[in-house]
């Protein structure tokens, strides 16, 4: 359970001697408490006090990491339910779902082409995260055998799935070297199934529909010498899921509720008629830690993906671009000067559009504390005079013959007071959006 | 074992809005259409109330688009060229709300005007039985000129009516006290800024059971988590019962997902963004769906696909 300031306090020595860099050893602990400083800044603090400061901050969902031949992935240890609390640290992995009933050949097709796709997104490379191998043939050696071709093809990171524990060993020796995800133990197997989990030294997925079965099983798991497990409470369609979800992430970080401190797996097209992209992007947003996926889709895949990358951004940081003059395309001296702001996905519509629409061009990037055009507007920090400065300062004017600059479409409001602050500039106003700057420039850019 | 499962109890409530007058209310409309109502966080049906489902609305516009994506286009057909035809269109898809936006300009490149906004707003309302939106180009002066008169002509129908923002709510809202109108009290994607705005409002003697607050949305992958948790903010600090927080929250989707690359263009991009029409609809759909979980009450949409989809998470969240 998670101390409070008081109980902190009373661990530390109380002698108030500053050198944490507080006024008092309670301020000090106020301060731990709210998870805003660290034990370490006391130089102090009794041994038998750490030890029980440690036990207590034990993060309250276990960190579980799986390895493939190469990379690895590492989710839990998240600590709020909403993510403008602090943030949302762990993203998600998304894993394709392999079927051992296929010939090794048709797997290894599969996998190669899954394995391929790799999308930018604001110069962030998206891509799967592993793969499932399910054991649908029941027998060890097809699934050994798809585990191997699976590896062939891949070096990511894998999850075993099976009941059997024999397969489950056979298939374990196959994927010897990394460290996979086997699912699952439930409360017929699970004894054999944590045997063959401990010998191989990988996480284990307990599995059971309700809570109640669930911790019963993760207790037996733990007392059989198990620490790293993930949950699989079975969920169906997104009602169920958000609210066996949501509860198991509150009995962790708010009860510090152990037995079902772990994270989550789930598995969004078994849910029946659900519509599955849906239900993972729910899954993504609240709360799962492993999502397997029925199909390969790289339209809705590029998309989730995103998803995630969106909401396990640190909302106290926007992500920001440095200010200054980028250059696209080598624009040369009659190329167009366009204006924008550092929020950087602004930044990265704007850059990938002309730079797609072939067009050399100077892109002029205010400062405005990484806000979104309208966004920085409304809050009086893209105004006539940052943009002023901003272009007077990256030093455009010694670039460029013309004295044409374009602002976007957003702030067509600003042009009149940006041709006072800036005299002898054409001020053009440009499209709303990034998309259709290419068409705007080929309309609009005469030399 | 027996695990003892938390529940959160909140002290406040969101406001219900109703949309739409039927003829013993003093208007014409065959439905109306009431939103709010929670008590808990976001389809957390396990520990408070949701009398009402998420409102699916589909944006329908005074003329044919010129810079709507082919694949609306082609979704939409040639009941795009009548306002009337796309309203009966869109109630046809599922739609519960008819959000009729009106353009800048007209047909010709000229500016839109009061006249033109009346007989818009007239022929949406013959068409359908559905309540209506009527939402202006997005700029304060010609928002005002065109959304005065398309109140005075829906006049009792109980329009919801904007965009109501920080510069032009004057106007809007008296547009709202005279004919008996809701008012989208539209913010940049700020908490604090939400809730000023609805105080302007209601300061003004606008009932707050007549005020939505739309927190402006971001694209998936174009701001999606601003917008996302400044809603989820805007809900827990209504729950908590702050009152000026407590108006439903409307949403719009369609519009800003597809006006991004991923969903408007085909050619000329990565082919790690899969197949077209299905990345467009994700697109709009992933981003509305993502707002469900965040509090939205009325989901402004452009595909009826998307509205297909999503209806049935809606069903799915709310089933019993
Ligand atoms: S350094 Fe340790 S002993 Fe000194 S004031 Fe800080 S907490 Fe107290």
């Amino acid at each position: 359970m998670a101390l409070t300031g008081l109980e902190i306090y009373k661990l530390l020595p109380q002698t108030n001697c500053k050198e944490c860099s507080f006024p008092t050893c309670l301020a000090f602990a106020m301060k731990l408490a709210a998870k805003q400083a660290e034990l370490k800044a006391c130089p102090y603090v009794s041994e038998e006090s750490k030890a029980k400061l440690e036990a207590a901050s034990a993060p309250p969902i276990r960190l579980v990491e799986i390895a493939g031949d190469d990379g690895k992935l590492a989710v839990g240890n998240e600590t709020v339910l909403f993510r403008h609390e602090k943030t949302f640290f762990h993203r998600p992995g998304l894993f394709l779902r392999v079927k051992d009933s296929l010939p090794a050949e048709e797997i290894k097709k599969q996998v190669a082409a899954a394995d391929a796709f790799k999308a930018d997104y604001v110069g962030i490379p998206l891509t799967l995260d592993g793969y499932a191998i399910e054991a649908a043939s029941g027998d060890p050696a097809a699934f050994a055998g798809a585990v191997k071709a699976v590896r062939a093809a891949s070096k990511k990171p894998l999850i075993l799935l099976t009941s059997k524990p024999d397969v489950a060993k056979a298939w374990l020796e196959a994927a010897s070297g990394t460290r996979p995800l086997l699912h699952a133990a439930d409360a017929s197997n699970w004894e054999a199934m944590a045997e063959v989990a401990k010998a191989a030294k990988v996480p284990l997925v307990a599995r059971a529909e309700t809570l109640d079965d669930l911790a019963t099983l993760t207790q037996s798991l733990t007392k059989a010498g198990l620490e790293d497990l993930v949950l699989d409470p079975g969920v169906k369609g997104p009602k169920d899921s958000l609210e066996k979800l949501t509860t198991l992430r509150r009995l962790a970080i708010k009860k510090n509720f152990r037995p079902l401190g772990f994270p989550i797996i789930t598995f969004p097209g078994a849910g029946g008629k659900a519509d599955d992209v849906l239900l993972a992007a729910e899954h993504i947003a609240k709360y799962a830690g492993f999502i397997v996926l029925d199909t390969f889709d790289p339209a809705s895949l590029y998309g989730l993906l995103v998803l995630r990358q969106n909401i396990y951004t640190d909302p106290q940081k926007p992500i920001q671009v440095q200010p200054g003059m980028y250059e696209i395309n080598n624009p040369k001296d009659d190329s167009p000067v366009l204006v924008t702001t550092n929020f950087s996905i602004t930044y990265f519509a704007i850059a990938n559009e002309v730079e797609g629409s072939g067009w050399p061009a100077w892109l002029v990037v205010t400062d405005a504390e990484g806000m979104s055009v309208l966004t920085a507007w409304a809050a009086g920090k893209f105004d006539s005079e940052r943009i002023a400065k901003a272009v007077k300062t990256v030093g455009v004017e010694g670039k460029v013959k013309h004295r044409k600059v374009i602002i976007p479409g957003h702030v067509a409001v600003l042009s009149g007071e940006l041709e006072g602050d800036l005299p002898g500039w054409t001020i053009m106003v440009g499209p709303r959006e990034a998309v259709d700057i290419g068409a705007f420039l080929k309309a609009m850019w005469v030399n | 074992m027996a695990v003892e499962i938390p529940k959160e109890k909140w002290s406040g409530t969101v406001r219900e809005v109703t949309l739409g007058a039927t003829r013993e209310q003093g208007g014409t409309r065959t439905r109306t259409l009431t939103v709010g109502g929670e008590t808990a966080m976001p389809h957390h049906a396990f520990e408070g109330s949701f009398p009402h489902p998420p409102a699916l609305a589909l944006e329908v516009r005074d003329r044919k688009p010129t810079d709507w994506s082919p694949l609306l286009l082609q979704a939409w057909g040639a009941a795009m060229d009548d306002p009337a035809a796309w309203a009966k269109a869109a109630e046809q898809a599922g739609a519960e709300l008819i959000f009729l936006t009106l353009s800048a300009t007209l047909a010709d490149g000229k500016a839109n005007t009061a006249a033109n906004a009346r007989a818009v707003v007239r022929k949406v309302l013959e068409a359908t039985g559905l309540p209506l939106a009527v939402i202006g180009p997005g700029q304060a002066e010609i928002d005002n000129e065109l959304i005065v008169a398309a109140a005075e002509e829906g006049k009792g129908e109980r329009l919801l009516i904007g965009t109501c923002e920080d510069k032009n709510y004057r106007t809007i809202v008296a547009g709202a006290l005279a004919n008996d109108h809701v008012v989208q009290s539209k913010t940049p994607m700020d908490v604090n800024l939400s809730k000023q705005l609805v105080i302007l409002i209601h300061d003004m003697g606008l009932p707050l059971e007549r005020i939505i607050m739309d927190p402006t949305t971001g694209a998936l992958g174009y701001g999606i988590e601003y917008g996302y948790s400044v809603m989820e903010r805007l809900r827990l600090a209504a729950l908590q019962g702050d009152s000026m927080t407590q108006q439903p929250l409307i949403v719009t989707p369609g519009e800003e997902g597809w006006k991004v690359k991923e969903a408007k263009v085909g050619e000329g991009v990565p082919a790690a963004w899969g197949d077209w029409n299905r990345r467009a609809l994700n697109w709009e759909a992933l981003t509305a769906n993502a707002l469900i979980y965040a509090g939205a009450d009325i989901i402004v949409l452009r595909h009826p696909e998307t509205l297909r989809r999503l209806r049935g998470v809606v069903d799915a969240l709310m089933a019993a």
